[in-house]
This record gives structure tokens, sequence and C-alpha cells, in this order.
């Protein structure tokens, strides 16, 4: 299960095993059989640590998600809820143990665990409403920084950029500070910190203020990563906002990637079988893990998508051979080595027959004529054409109601693109959006406003262009088959985000001061002391290895063009990616948007 | 708060008495204490977890993943079941192929220095010695909760402890200034968790003038009681301190989003009412009147269809029964719905579309485009003849289309407009490569032949003779300018 975490240059099944002790002293601590109840949003990061086996070598012997009413009965001691801090959650909770049978024999203890951080603000409404005695334990498990694959880790802390950049709630990065002396408790002290943004600093503050609040952190390990670099989403509002072309990203973009895994159509996976011709298709959503456990994702998913089908095929040519091979086994050795060699070209087959079909899916999707308007009009802005006159497309848009989702995401990529919009143009897409799709998304446009997303166009100034071509972000003789540069990821578009960890690496960031101040927040360097013993010397040709976190959320198209940089051959560096959140566009936004309908509960 | 209480804060506030002192040795001991306790309870931990690396198998399979394993055990018991959502069950069949992994080391296997893989050889190395002391306390959680709310604790103290997820007793800090530089050190620490708690305690025993002017020096703060008002639902708390802030946008903001919680349309009426005086910015203020404007309208013409629609008097009705209620539908729904139910009324009623129009200033487009879906839903082609034509001061009628003809054309085929009707329309397509794809892909022979003969084009006029029926009038036509 966890053996694709220690493919990377960094060994993440430590973190990993520190998580599922951490879990399993919890269970013992209640002790007797058990039953969890369950935050449904946690049930995805926890199944990255632990599977049910664990938890049932700890007694666990039922598990129920979380919801108002009367709990099922079981027949155990302890009940123990899993929860975010939630106030919402909190009134479910209470909802539970005052439903529960007081006269039942024996009674059921409870106790909360708080993911990641036990809230005071939760447990003084649970005694307001007169339940916060009946816990026993209460107490927090900080999942901070959960493995997702050898060089990804994530905080899947869904609102963390609408906490710092609406509401200046820095908890968030007090997790991921936290998240990080964690690493470097398991990884060594990290003795280069660079930064850009707000909450960059915040973050890099906090840390060597935890390092020097905990005179014992001064650990002895062998630092595993060279450098630290902290960027801000704000600094880089438009690569969210494109559409991702990599294999990895269309799937997220289209179906959305929870947790590692993802939901798609049943249709295209219907087993083949002879004589039945079709007559059961299944009905529920086909689920698939994706990650570099599997070997044929692992070397497609960061590709273009146009590249993608000349692999596939390649790939069903070479696995058709290998079957063929049987007919050429004659000797009993030879048909005892195809044999043994079955398994593997069956699981290989099977991972090529779901792939061909994913991409299928998304073929139907990308050759349509609304996509290629979409992405038309996309890598117009992207590219400074007509950035600051109303769009026709976004008009017929909006005018046959397409969601508004996909407006939000047009209207506020053209305006990152404009560093703005005129005061008239962005009056208009308002009236529009609010007359065709409901007055009260004005709250919306609101917290984008906020958030900086989608704004007016102050002192009449344009920066966007300068940045663009300092920082190469349009690379006009884009090659999709064999990338030489990042820009492959959005087909001419260069993400901002990573061309600025990549000049970083090479030649420093000294050569872009002027455009460094034109993007938000504060950029800086740290040093972290590190004891004689522990400096490295490093072999000649060893690349440095690079922790990129991106506070507020960090697409999988980012993702892949770290991956390229890294395996570049004259590149130097490697990069291990963390964030508080795996985002697309389309997540991203709603993050931002008010919640309209009332609370179901 | 009573007056000789404020004066004691004054008192505090303005002498230099700290009424708690820094230990940093105490803390450093207590802190070395808990260290130690830590890691002699890893030992028994690290046993432990020996055997369990021995007995489990880690299985590759989402079989035995949480959210499968949630269905799994709770199908033993049989009540309030059903209304679980499905999607927690998903997935159990799928990956029988791959092979399966198992893993190889635990952390217990870093603690005492066996490596089982070679890349890991480094990090074991550092950890065998000082390493595990070291490393210890960063990642444990404290072993148990102290609520020892006896001890002094320094504001620094006390913040750093509930960081750590201890219980601590605020109620010891009285006067303004240690309550301040308690507030100080929670945002200092940048732990939501810990400023919320605090703030907790401040609103709880200061008065609202001092909190607010406390706070409006102290940004951080402010916005995180601002998001704990909003969370908690103390509207009234909030738009207080919004207004002592002089935040009127917000304030403004913030209560027409309380709308969202009365679902009495009356009612709703009624507070978007009182919303429109509120200080929202220019463009804002003009929003917040159609919004009121419109559920007022909305609510005339729902209490209007609903009887009509229920005397079955009404044709429109009868035909097409409502699918739902127009109430809280956005302006340009509405705005179809009347085109669909209420097109032929005179512009003085609240229904009709000429009136939605010039009420709400929809731009022409707009309107036309939505009038055209509702009247080729219905498939009235002479209306949507008519709300095509102009006539000019002399009387001569014209075709317009301010969302150009090729969206007309769009429109109309798919509400199945037939031949005649649409090949008016594909005509008036200005774009000649447009007008002649719209022609071809929708059969309009008609305008595909008169194109070709314009633009004197024999070659694709010939080569589009075998499109048409044989014998046909399209075909004779063909023949026939051929032939000139």
């Amino acid at each position: 299960m966890a053996a694709h975490l220690s493919s990377g240059r960094v060994n993440l099944t430590a973190l990993r095993e520190a998580g599922r002790r951490e879990l399993r002293e919890f269970l013992d601590k209640c002790a007797g059989t058990k039953a969890i109840v369950w935050d449904e949003y946690l049930t995805g990061p926890f199944g990255l640590i632990a599977q049910y086996s664990l938890l049932k070598e700890h007694e666990v012997e039922k598990m129920f998600t979380l919801k108002p009413g009367r709990l099922p009965p079981a027949d155990v001691k302890n009940i123990i809820f899993f929860v975010r801090p939630k106030l919402e959650l909190m009134d479910i909770i209470t909802d539970n143990v005052l439903r529960e049978d007081r006269g039942r024999a024996p009674q059921r203890d409870f106790h909360i665990l708080f993911v990641p951080r036990r809230s005071l603000l939760c447990e003084q409404w649970l005694k307001e409403q007169g339940v916060l005695g009946s816990f026993i334990h209460r107490e927090q498990y900080s999942l901070d920084l959960i493995p997702f694959d050898g060089d990804l880790l994530s905080m899947e802390s869904e609102s963390a950029f609408k906490e710092c950049y609406l509401e200046s709630d820095q908890t968030s990065l007090y997790h991921a500070a936290k998240g990080l002396m964690t690493l470097q408790a398991l990884y060594g002290t990290i003795p280069q910190i660079f930064g850009k943004g707000d909450c960059a600093r915040h973050v890099a503050n906090m840390m060597i203020r935890m390092k020097r609040e905990f005179p014992g952190s001064q650990n002895s390990i062998f630092p595993v990563f060279d450098t630290l670099l902290l960027l801000d989403r704000n600094v880089d509002l438009l690569t969210p906002l494109a559409t991702q072309l990599t294999y990895e990203g269309l799937i997220d973009e289209i179906y959305g990637i929870q947790n590692t895994y993802v939901k798609l159509p049943p249709e295209k996976f219907a087993p083949k079988k002879q004589g039945e011709g079709g007559k059961d298709l299944p009905t529920e959503p086909k689920k698939l893990q994706l990650n570099s456990a599997e070997e044929l994702y692992a070397e497609i998913r960061d590709k273009n998508f146009n590249a993608v089908g000349s692999v596939l095929s390649k790939k069903a040519k070479i696995i058709s051979a290998a079957f063929e091979e049987r007919h050429h086994a004659k000797t009993v050795g030879e048909i005892k080595q195809f044999v043994s060699q079955l398994p593997h070209m069956q699981a290989a087959r099977s991972s090529l027959a779901n792939h061909t079909s994913i991409a299928e899916l998304i073929k139907d999707i990308t050759t349509s004529e609304d996509f290629f308007d979409n992405l038309t009009v996309e890598q117009e802005f992207m590219s400074g054409i007509d950035t600051d006159k109303v769009n026709n497309y976004i008009e017929d848009c909006i005018a046959q109601k397409h969601p508004l989702i996909k407006i939000l995401r047009l209207v506020c990529l053209q305006s990152v693109c404009n560093s703005g919009l005129k005061q008239k143009v962005l009056d208009h897409y308002k009236r529009e959006i609010l007359q065709t799709y409901g007055y009260e998304h004005i709250l919306t446009l609101n917290n984008l406003e906020k958030a900086g997303l989608l704004k007016p166009q102050t002192g009449g100034r344009n920066n966007y262009p300068t940045i663009r071509k300092t920082l190469r972000l349009w690379m006009d003789d884009v090659n999709e088959q064999n990338p030489n540069d990042i820009s492959y990821v959005y087909s001419g578009y260069a993400p901002l985000s990573v061309r600025l960890a990549q000049l970083l690496a090479r030649p420093g960031w000294r050569s872009i001061e002027e455009v460094l101040k034109m993007l938000p927040g504060p950029h800086f360097e740290e040093r972290q002391q590190l004891p004689t013993g522990l400096q490295k010397k490093r072999q000649h040709g060893e690349n440095r290895v690079t922790l990129v976190f991106f506070l507020g959320g960090v697409t999988y198209a980012e993702i892949a063009a770290l991956r390229f940089l890294s395996q570049m051959e004259d590149g130097g560096t490697e990069y291990v990616i963390a964030t508080t959140k795996l985002i697309n566009g389309t997540t991203w936004i709603k993050s931002l948007m008010e919640k309209l309908e009332p609370a179901p509960f | 708060m009573s007056r000789a209480r404020a004066d004691e804060e004054e008192y505090w506030h303005s002498s230099k008495f700290r009424a708690f002192t820094f230990d940093d040795e105490d803390d450093e001991l207590s802190q070395l204490k808990e260290s130690k306790r830590a890691v002699n309870s890893l030992r028994d931990i690290v046993d432990d977890d020996d055997d369990d690396l021995e007995r489990v198998s880690w299985s590759g399979e989402p079989v035995g993943s949480i959210s499968w394993s949630i269905k799994e055990t709770a199908s033993g018991s049989t009540s309030s079941l059903e209304g679980r959502d499905s999607s927690l069950q998903k997935g159990s069949s799928s990956y029988a192929a791959f092979p399966k992994q198992v893993s190889s080391y635990s952390l217990s296997s870093l603690f005492k220095g066996r490596n089982k893989l070679p890349s890991f050889q480094s990090l074991t190395d550092a950890l065998t010695d000082t390493g595990v002391k070291n490393y210890a306390p960063e990642l444990r959680r404290p072993k148990a909760e102290y609520k020892d709310y006896t001890s002094d604790w320094s504001p620094k103290d006390t913040v750093r402890r509930m960081q750590r997820g201890k219980v601590c007793s605020l109620e010891r800090f009285r006067s303004l200034q240690d309550k301040l530089v308690l507030l100080d050190e929670a945002v200092a620490g940048h732990d939501g968790n810990v400023i919320t708690a605090v703030l907790i305690f401040l609103k709880r025993t200061l008065r609202r003038e001092i909190l607010f002017r406390e706070l409006e020096v102290r940004q951080v703060a402010l916005c995180h009681l601002i998001h704990f008002l909003k969370e908690t639902g103390e509207q009234k708390f909030l738009l207080d301190l919004l207004r002592f802030l002089d935040r009127t946008e917000e304030v403004a903001l913030s209560q027409y989003r309380e709308h969202l919680n009365i679902q009495d349309v009356e009612k709703r009426r009624e507070f978007l009412k009182g919303c429109i005086g509120l200080p929202f910015s220019a463009e804002d203020t003009s929003h917040i009147q159609d919004h009121y404007t419109l559920l007022e309208r909305q609510i005339i013409i729902e209490a209007n269809d609903r009887h009509l629609e229920m005397a079955g008097q009404s044709e429109i009705f009868r035909k097409y029964p409502r699918k739902a209620s127009i109430l809280n539908m956005p302006l340009v729904t509405t705005l179809f719905y009347s085109c669909f139910y209420h097109y032929t009324e005179a512009e003085g009623t609240f229904s009709s579309p000429t009136n939605l129009k010039k009420t709400f200033k929809i731009p022409d487009k707009q309107y036309v485009l939505t009038a055209l879906a509702a009247r080729a839903k219905l498939r009235a082609w002479n209306d949507v003849d008519a709300l095509l034509t102009t006539k000019n001061w002399l009387g001569y009628t014209k075709k317009k289309a301010p969302i150009g003809f090729h969206r007309v054309v769009e429109i109309l085929q798919r509400n199945n407009a037939p031949v005649q009707v649409l090949q008016e329309y594909v005509r008036l397509v200005e774009d000649v490569e447009n007008r002649l794809n719209l022609a071809t892909k929708y059969k309009c022979h008609d305008v595909v032949i008169e194109t070709y003969r314009d633009l004197k084009d024999r070659i694709q006029l010939t080569a589009y003779k075998c499109k048409v029926e044989r014998g046909s009038a399209d075909e004779e036509k063909i023949n026939s300018i051929l032939n000139n």
C-alpha cells in the first residue's frame, strides 16, 4: 500500500509511519471495543495513512458516518468521534450524544478526536450545549502533512486559501509550520529557506520561532532537504485558473481526484464477456486509485494529453507481443518462465485497459467545440490579447447559462492577465452575472474581489505584460511530445509559480528583482545553522533537493512542471512538493463562493 | 462591568506592575521533564510496535480501506443505514490485478537503528543515539492533559501551553494590560485556535467599547473575532463591531447575507426592502434595489399564475404546466418565464416582458436572446419573425438581430424549427463561409444554391447536385442556373 512513498528521493514512508503510530496510541487509550463515527471528509485523508486492518487490530469493531439522530446500536464500550473542528459538526455530535439511551446497559463511553487540532471554540460550543462532560478523552490528531506520493505531501485543508486571504485567519499557516517542524524532525533541519509572499513570511517566522522555543529540536539528523521554498498562492493567482492540459490535470479538471482516487462513469469500463452483449451495464461509478505505484500511470500522468495516446498505443503493442510469446514457449522451462511473468503482464494489461478508457473519456471532451473555444480564450488572455475589453465568448457563455464557476474562472483569468479590469468592463460582467445567475451572487463576487482575483484596475497600469515577458510565461514554440520547457503543461503557458522555483535554482532570484517587486508580498531568504558535523559534503553530480511548499494550494499541472524540472538531465535540483490542498480552478473558486443553500441540518 | 472594575483596569494599564513573571528556567525544566517522559514512554511503544510488525501484512487493495470498511462493519446493524451516501461503498472490486505490497519497516525500526532499506542508512545512523532524545519532544503530543489551574503561568507560557493543547485557566488575567499582553502573545503565535480562545475570554470579560478600541489596533485579532462571530452567528455583535470600525460596506453586505436564512418569501421581501438603504457601494446599491424589486414582482406573478393554473381556464398553463415556482429565480429566468407565459400582455402589467425589460434595463441583446428562446420553444414562429423585424420611419421593414443571425439559427435549430423557417435566417447570416456551413449542415438547399450562384462557383454547385433529391425542385433549380 505504501511502497510508492519510498520510490522518490526522500523516503516519505517514515512520515506515514509516524502518523500510524500516533493513531494506534490514541486508540489504545480508549480501552475495550470501539466504534468510530467518522466526519465523512476525513475518511479520504485517513485512508492514505491507515487501512481498516490497523483499526481492527485495536478493537475497532464498527464504523459509522456522522449524521444527526440516534447512533446506530453497536455493542461496544467506546464511541469515538473522528471530526474536523467545525461547529456544524459539533451540533451533530451533540444531537448524537443527547439521544443516546441512558438506560442502556452497559453504557457506552464517548470520546472525540479532533483532526488536525483540538479547538477550544468547539469545546466551548459543546459546553454550551451541556454535553462536554460526556466525553472522556478529547484529543487531537495532528494530521498536518499527509503523504500522497513519493514526492507529494498535502494537508488537504480545503479552506486554507479562503482563511488566509479572505478571513485573515492564519491557523492553516500555523499547521503548515507545525508540519514543517515534523518534517525537519524526521528529515533534518533544512539549511536554506526562501520565500515569496506574506503567508510565506509568516510561516518562516513561525518556524524560526518554534525552533527557538524548542531548544531540544536542534536535531542531529543529516539534512535530506537542501532548500525550502515557500510560495504564496496569491503570488500566482493566474495558474490555477487556466485549464490544466496534462493527463493527470485533465482527469482532475473533468472528474475530480480526491485523495488519489477518481470516480469515473462506468460505461467504458464494462467487462467484456462474450454472450452477455452488454446486458448488465454497471451503474455505479468506477473508482480507481491514481499514484506512482502504477507503473504506467507514473509514466504518463505528467505528459501533455496530446502525447498520451502514442505512449498508450506503444504499450499496447509491447503487451500483445509479450502475450504472443506463449506460442514460442516450447520447453517446460520456457513455459514456466512465461507463467511466472503472467501476473505482472496481467496487471499491466488491466492498467493499460483502464487508462485507454480514461483517455477516451477525456478525448471526447477535449475534442468538443466548447472545450476548444474555452481554451482559445484562455490562451488569448494569457498571451495578452484583448484582455481589456468585454469578451464575446464569455458573454455568450453567460447568455447560454453555462455553469457559473466556468464564467468566474474566465472572468478572473481575464482580470489577472490585465492587472485588474477597467471599471466599465468589470461592471458589465458583474451585471450580466447577477442578472443571469441571481443577485445573491454579489456576495461571491465580493469575495473574489477581496481575494484579488477580480478587481478594478488601479492606477491604469497593467504589469502583466512585463511579468510575462521577463519570466517568459508565454512560449509560442511549445513542444507537447518532447517538451524542453515547463510551458508544455498548459500548451504554451509556463506556470508562474514553477518559473519562480526554476529561476531560484538557476541563476537565482537576484536576476529578477524587478519582477519580484511587482508580485505581491515580500521575498526573503533565511538560513538555519547546522552543527558542523551535519554540513553536507555534496558528491560530485549529486542533485540538490528542494521542498516547494505552496501555501493556498497547488495544481497537478504545476506538480507535473516541477517533476519535469526534477528529471531534466542538467537540472541539478530535485523537487518534493507540499501544499495546503491539491486544487484546480473549479475547486478553488468553489471554496471562495458564498454558500447559498442553508445548511442541511 | 462595574465602574470600579474599569478603574481597576485603568490602574493595571497605567502602572508598570506586572502580575506575573516569566520564568524561563522553570519552563525549560518542565520541557525537559516532558521530553524525558516522552522518550520513556516511547520505549514501551517501540516494543509493542515490533510485535505489530510481525503480525500485520498490508494488503494493497482498497477492499481494506477505511471508507470501504465503514459499510462493511456497519452492515451488521440494521437501523438508519438506508440514507447512507452510497459513495462510501465503491471500489471494492477494481484492483485485484495489482501486486500486493508489504510495508517493510515501521518507525520503530528507525528508533532502534535497524535499517531495513539501504536508502535509509543515513537517517537511521543519525537516530541511533542522541537522535531519539532530541527528536521525540517535537513529534509527540502531550501525554496527558494538565489541569493545573493553580500554577502561575505567564501570558507567554499560557499561550504556549494552549498551543500544545493543554487546558489553561485564563481567569487569572484580570487587568486590561495582562489581557492585552495575553492577546498579543496569542497573535504572535499565529495559532487561530488559541487566538480565538483568548478572544472569547476577552469578549466575556471586557466592555464592548474597550474591546473594540483595542482590537482596532490589532488587525489580526480583529479578523479572528469577525470570523468567529460569523461562524457562531452572533450577527448583532458583529454589526456593532463593524459599525464601530466604520466598515460600512461590510456591514451592509453582512446584513444582506442574512436574507439567505429567511425562507418565507414575504419576510424575505420585507428584509430586502430594509437592505436598500444600507451603505453599499453605488454599483451594488442598484443591484440590491433590483433584487428587491424582482422578488416583489415574482410574488405578484406567482400568486396570479398559481391561481390561473388552478382554475384551468388559461390554455397556456393547461398545455404547459409550470415545473416550478418562479419565486427566487434569477432575473433572466424570470424574463424567460414571462416571455413563455405572458408574452402578449400589455406593458402595463407586472408580468409582461416589456415591463421587465424596462424596469431592469435589460440590454437588447439579452432580451432578444431570451425572448427568442422562449418563443422558439413554443414554436411560435410568427413571434420570432416579429421579434427580429424592425420598421424604420418610412415604414420599410428590415430584419435585425443584435445577437447575430448565426445565433438565431442555432437557437431555432435547437428547438427543431422547420427548414422553411430556418432558411429564412440562415440566408441573413452575413459571413458567406459561415452561411454556407450552416445552410449545408441544416439542409437549407435554397440558400446553398443561391450562395453558390452569387459566388459564380460552378464547380461547387455541380458537386452539390448529388446532395439534393433526384427530380426535386432543388435539382431543377441547380440545372437551370448551370444552363444559363
